[in-house]
């Protein structure tokens, strides 16, 4: 940022003060979290002295173990659907017109506003007959488990996704695509190359969105799962029922680390490919 | 408007559809008849829908393991989360653990399959006094699978030894005035009005409009004397200080007070007016899979070992009373205790649902809490 | 794969107003396309649930809970004028306004300072905003109620600093730090979007005008960064109204909100009909609210 523009003296104290202090405010309860998933005390608050054993715990609980890779399997499948939808969503809405185009706008807010027990509700109502339906007309046998709860959590990213896309979309002006376009590229190059670079950030943004909103679903997960297909935000949420313990802490931060593992992943494979998304 | 409007129109014709199918599908299939299922008969995988931490999943894949088979655990917080997924259809599980109240919701609404008791040949060593349960009297559908009750914890190291045992202690300030900001009630509905009700002479289950207001004003004067309504933590806010007085059920209470350097400092009990008795049951989903494995599962739980696993395990109180002897000597002292139930056993009344009436009940709490 | 698009081709003949139609059309036949997988999913996932939860506003509780889908009324519907339901609705709308305010006050300037730092450091830095979020929200939630207990870290660090013992826990404050925790990077991820993306040349175009920083904010920045404030505030408050973990465990369920409204008429009280008219009327409340907002902000819709 040039200098003749970056914020002086005060105004800049405030700006970094309030920068360090939204992280430390972020932080708080997560140093908490992890500091006291090695207390020996089975309650959380009351400090017990240093031990492994909630992570022992969580190792030997088969039940845990299987919640977590389902949790990471929803989530990674559904951003990764919801992501490409809400893009398309998002362009879409941005820089075109066509018939429907407000009614689709309107819908796209329904997700985001609609209270979580009454989508939860209404999912588990759709899938009990859904499956019935499609069992009939295709001969199958489906039935609720991972193919619902990605469904369910896919309808609701979808609309997250294309907000954060939206607002890095909204009021940029496509001289840009226009210009590729004259020198004669193809659309899907002028996209790819011009737009996308572009919009990366609200891509981003939308993903990192989509996988916490898919990590954190409890009641919605909770009405459409299936036996065998418990997620660890249900099954934490079913735990802390029966009181809370370090247990939980433990739970937490391994699952904190497998999505911090998730998304370096991911970093990495960007700039492996070159890195369309860093500018 | 013409693409989008075919679009709405075929989304519409589609929903129509489905809600046809559903409306069609809200007549309790044909009561289901009991499945016929020899002892010890295994008919596939076991999907079991239980309470959290209510069984340890080391005895459950105990039986997988010993019947060749694999098993599943998934777990609900509350009845009425529950019911629903079970109640639609296809839910997929074998066996499930409703409550009392919830049993009676379920069998009218043909959720449950029927026992079928040839097939639970252990389920003579259930006590007598479990038996002919008003939710369920003949059992045809349900079998116990622990039971509770829910009164009040203290902390005899801030109220001292001697304490009233009455539900004045959370609802009167002349009694419990001083302790104003640590006293806590569960938030549940039919739970915390009751504790009124019988606080004020009435049954838990009245549909008397009268007395429900009645309960309902003197939880909305005991609002504002609260640390919070709270039914996780109830335990956990006692043992850490937050709360003096503890509104609860007996087998979290008396887990958390071991947990502690001195168990002894808090004391539970059943106020002399009267507490709730509750109790959790096995039972069958309509369209339950695998019936014959459901059933062995139970009868294999119904043990006097298993029985005692089971118990030793969550600390609640067995109704098996082949598993009585091998109880853990805490747990013993604890259920013996004839000071527990203040009012004696006939002071403890089950929830039952009141039907119609029953939304008073969440109303009038959503009010009394302002 | 040809690199030039198919229409270059006519690129020598005369623009008529035909051809100007024509080339509308197929725009706007690409925008549909565009639209298409996403819209058909929602109808299918979303839209169709709907009508069905629409339709159980208008059955009745039967008296097992269930619900009764023949006879329909609007009972649930006359059930929504009562007193306490106006209380809760009041007492909601002003907390999740409370919090969305806070959210913007704080997140706007942290989304600017997360914008205007290095290229390289500022991913990393958006990443490390989200990773927090990556427990459990009940965890969360949790981990707070611990901070704010009596003998917690906070009534530790008041009484260290000499302005007493403090607890804020069942406290409304709790409430709200609570919500504003959980809802802050919905307000900073569409403003550091939004706001990242702003040529600083008009901020220093503004400067060499004379502009102090006040003036450049206002009279640049923002109105350039609108579309992120307004995103973000849809994202922070319409949760924020449904919200009843948090009141729950932070407030000590002391007051009845919104969400734990709804909840309990799902839950509790197995009460479908009055549940599904509650999350209808909000619903259509928010959706006409955005609406206001939006053609306020002089966006589409």
């Amino acid at each position: 940022m040039s200098s003749a523009v970056e914020p002086r003296g005060w105004t800049k104290a405030m700006l970094h003060a309030n920068g360090w202090m939204v992280y430390l405010f972020f932080y708080a309860p997560i140093l908490l979290l992890v500091i006291f998933s090695f207390s020996a005390s089975r309650n959380v608050g009351t400090w017990g002295g240093w031990t492994l054993d909630w992570y022992r715990e969580f190792g030997d609980n088969q039940s845990a173990r299987n919640a977590l890779s389902d949790s990471l399997k929803v989530a990674v499948f559904s951003t990764v659907v919801s992501v490409v939808l809400g893009t398309m969503a998002a362009l879409s809405l941005e820089r075109f017109t066509f018939r429907g185009k407000q009614v689709f706008d309107a819908l796209l807010y329904l997700p985001i506003i609609i209270p979580d027990v009454t989508m939860a509700v209404m999912m588990l109502l759709f899938f009990s007959q859904f499956f019935d339906v499609i069992n009939m007309v295709f001969g199958l046998n489906m039935r609720k488990g991972f193919n619902s709860i990605v469904a369910s959590h896919i309808a609701f990213s979808i609309s997250f996704v294309s907000v954060v896309v939206r607002a890095r979309l909204a009021g940029m002006d496509n001289k840009m695509e226009e210009a590729a376009l004259d020198l004669y590229a193809t659309r899907w190059k002028a996209f790819r190359h011009v737009t996308l670079p572009q919009i990366s950030p609200g891509i981003a943004g939308g993903a990192l969105l989509a996988m916490t909103l898919s990590l954190d679903d409890v009641v919605i997960t909770q009405f459409v799962a299936g036996p065998g297909w418990t997620t660890l935000p249900v099954y934490v949420f079913g735990l802390i029922r029966k009181g809370v313990t370090p247990l939980i802490n433990a739970i937490s931060v391994v699952m904190l680390i497998a999505s911090m593992t998730l998304v370096v992943l991911s970093l990495v494979l960007e700039r492996a490919r070159g890195g369309t998304g860093t500018q | 408007m013409k693409k989008t409007h075919w679009f709405r129109l075929l989304a519409g014709l589609f929903g129509f559809a489905l809600l046809a199918s559903a409306c069609g599908s809200d007549d309790p299939s044909s009561s289901s008849a009991a499945a016929a299922c020899e002892p010890g008969q295994i008919d596939g995988d076991l999907a079991l829908y239980n309470w959290a931490e209510y069984i340890d999943e080391e005895q459950l894949f105990a039986f997988a393991d010993e019947h060749g088979i694999s098993a599943s655990i998934d777990s609900y917080d509350s009845n009425e989360a529950m019911q629903p997924i079970v109640s639609e259809g296809n839910s997929g599980f074998d066996v499930i653990v409703p409550s009392d109240y919830m049993v009676s919701v379920m069998i009218a609404a043909g959720s449950l399959m029927p026992l079928n008791y040839d097939a639970i040949p252990n389920s003579a060593n259930l006590m007598s006094d479990m038996q002919n349960l008003y939710f369920d009297p003949d059992g045809a559908y349900s079998l116990p699978y622990q039971w509770g009750t829910t009164g009040i914890a203290v902390n005899t190291e801030a109220i001292g030894e001697d304490f009233p045992r009455t539900w004045g202690l959370i609802f009167d300030p002349a009694i419990s005035g001083e302790f104003d900001g640590q006293i806590q009630l569960l938030n549940d509905p039919r739970e915390t009005m009751g504790a009124a009700l019988h606080y004020l002479g009435y049954s838990n289950n009245t549909t008397d409009m009268d007395e429900l207001n009645e309960a309902r004003d003197l939880v909305a004067a005991t609002a504002s004397r609260l640390a919070a309504f709270n039914t996780d933590s109830a335990d956990e806010f006692l043992t850490s200080g937050e709360t003096v007085i503890a509104h609860g059920y007996s087998g979290d209470m008396f887990v958390q007070a071991l947990e502690t350097e001195n168990p002894a400092q808090y004391v539970y009990f059943v106020p002399e007016e009267g507490g709730t008795l509750w109790i959790d049951n096995f039972s069958i989903a309509h369209d339950a899979p695998h019936p014959c494995t459901a059933h062995t599962f139970i009868n294999w739980m119904y043990s006097g070992e298993q029985g005692a696993a089971l118990t030793n395990w969550n600390y609640y109180n067995t109704p098996n009373e082949a598993a009585v002897p091998f109880l853990d000597e805490d747990l013993l002292d604890f259920v013996n205790d004839p000071t527990v139930l203040a009012g004696g056993v006939d002071s403890l009344e089950s929830l039952q649902d009141t039907g119609d009436f029953e939304t008073n009940y969440s109303d009038a709490f959503v009010e009394a809490k302002g | 794969m040809t690199m030039v698009d198919e229409s270059v081709k006519d690129v020598g003949v005369e623009a008529t107003p035909e051809f100007e139609a024509a080339a509308i059309r197929q725009e706007s036949q690409r925008g549909f396309l565009l639209a298409l997988p996403s819209y058909a999913y929602l109808v299918l996932f979303f839209v169709v649930p709907l009508v069905i939860v629409v339709v159980y506003s208008f059955a009745t509780r039967n008296q097992f809970g269930g619900t009764d889908l023949s006879g329909w009324n609007i009972d649930s519907y006359a059930k929504l004028g009562e007193p306490i339901v106006r209380a809760i609705l009041f007492r909601s709308v002003w907390l999740a306004l409370i919090t969305t305010v806070i959210c913007l006050m704080i997140g706007y300037p942290f989304a600017y300072f997360l914008a205007t730092r290095s290229q390289r450091i500022r991913n990393v830095m958006l990443v490390f905003v989200m990773i927090p979020f990556w427990t459990n929200f009940l965890v969360r939630n949790y981990a707070w109620r611990v901070i704010l207990g009596n003998d917690g870290p906070f009534t530790k660090t008041t009484e260290f600093l000499g302005l007493g013992e403090h607890e804020l826990l069942f406290s409304q404050t709790a409430v709200v730090l609570g919500l504003v925790y959980g809802f802050l990077p919905f307000m900073i991820l569409p403003l550091y979007a939004s706001i990242e993306r702003i040529d600083t040349g008009l901020l220093e175009a503004s400067r060499d005008l004379y502009a102090n920083g006040w003036q450049s904010f206002r009279r640049v920045l923002l109105p350039l960064s609108t579309p992120g404030v307004i995103a973000g505030s849809i994202l922070c408050f319409v949760p924020s109204l449904g919200a009843y973990v948090t009141p729950e465990i932070l407030g000590g369920a002391k007051t009845t909100l919104l969400g734990s409204y709804i909840v309990t008429q799902f839950l509790t009280a197995r009460n479908w009909p009055l549940g599904a008219s509650l999350s209808f009327v909000l619903m259509a409340i928010m959706l006409s609210a955005t609406l206001v907002y939006f053609r306020k902000g002089g966006q589409t819709l």
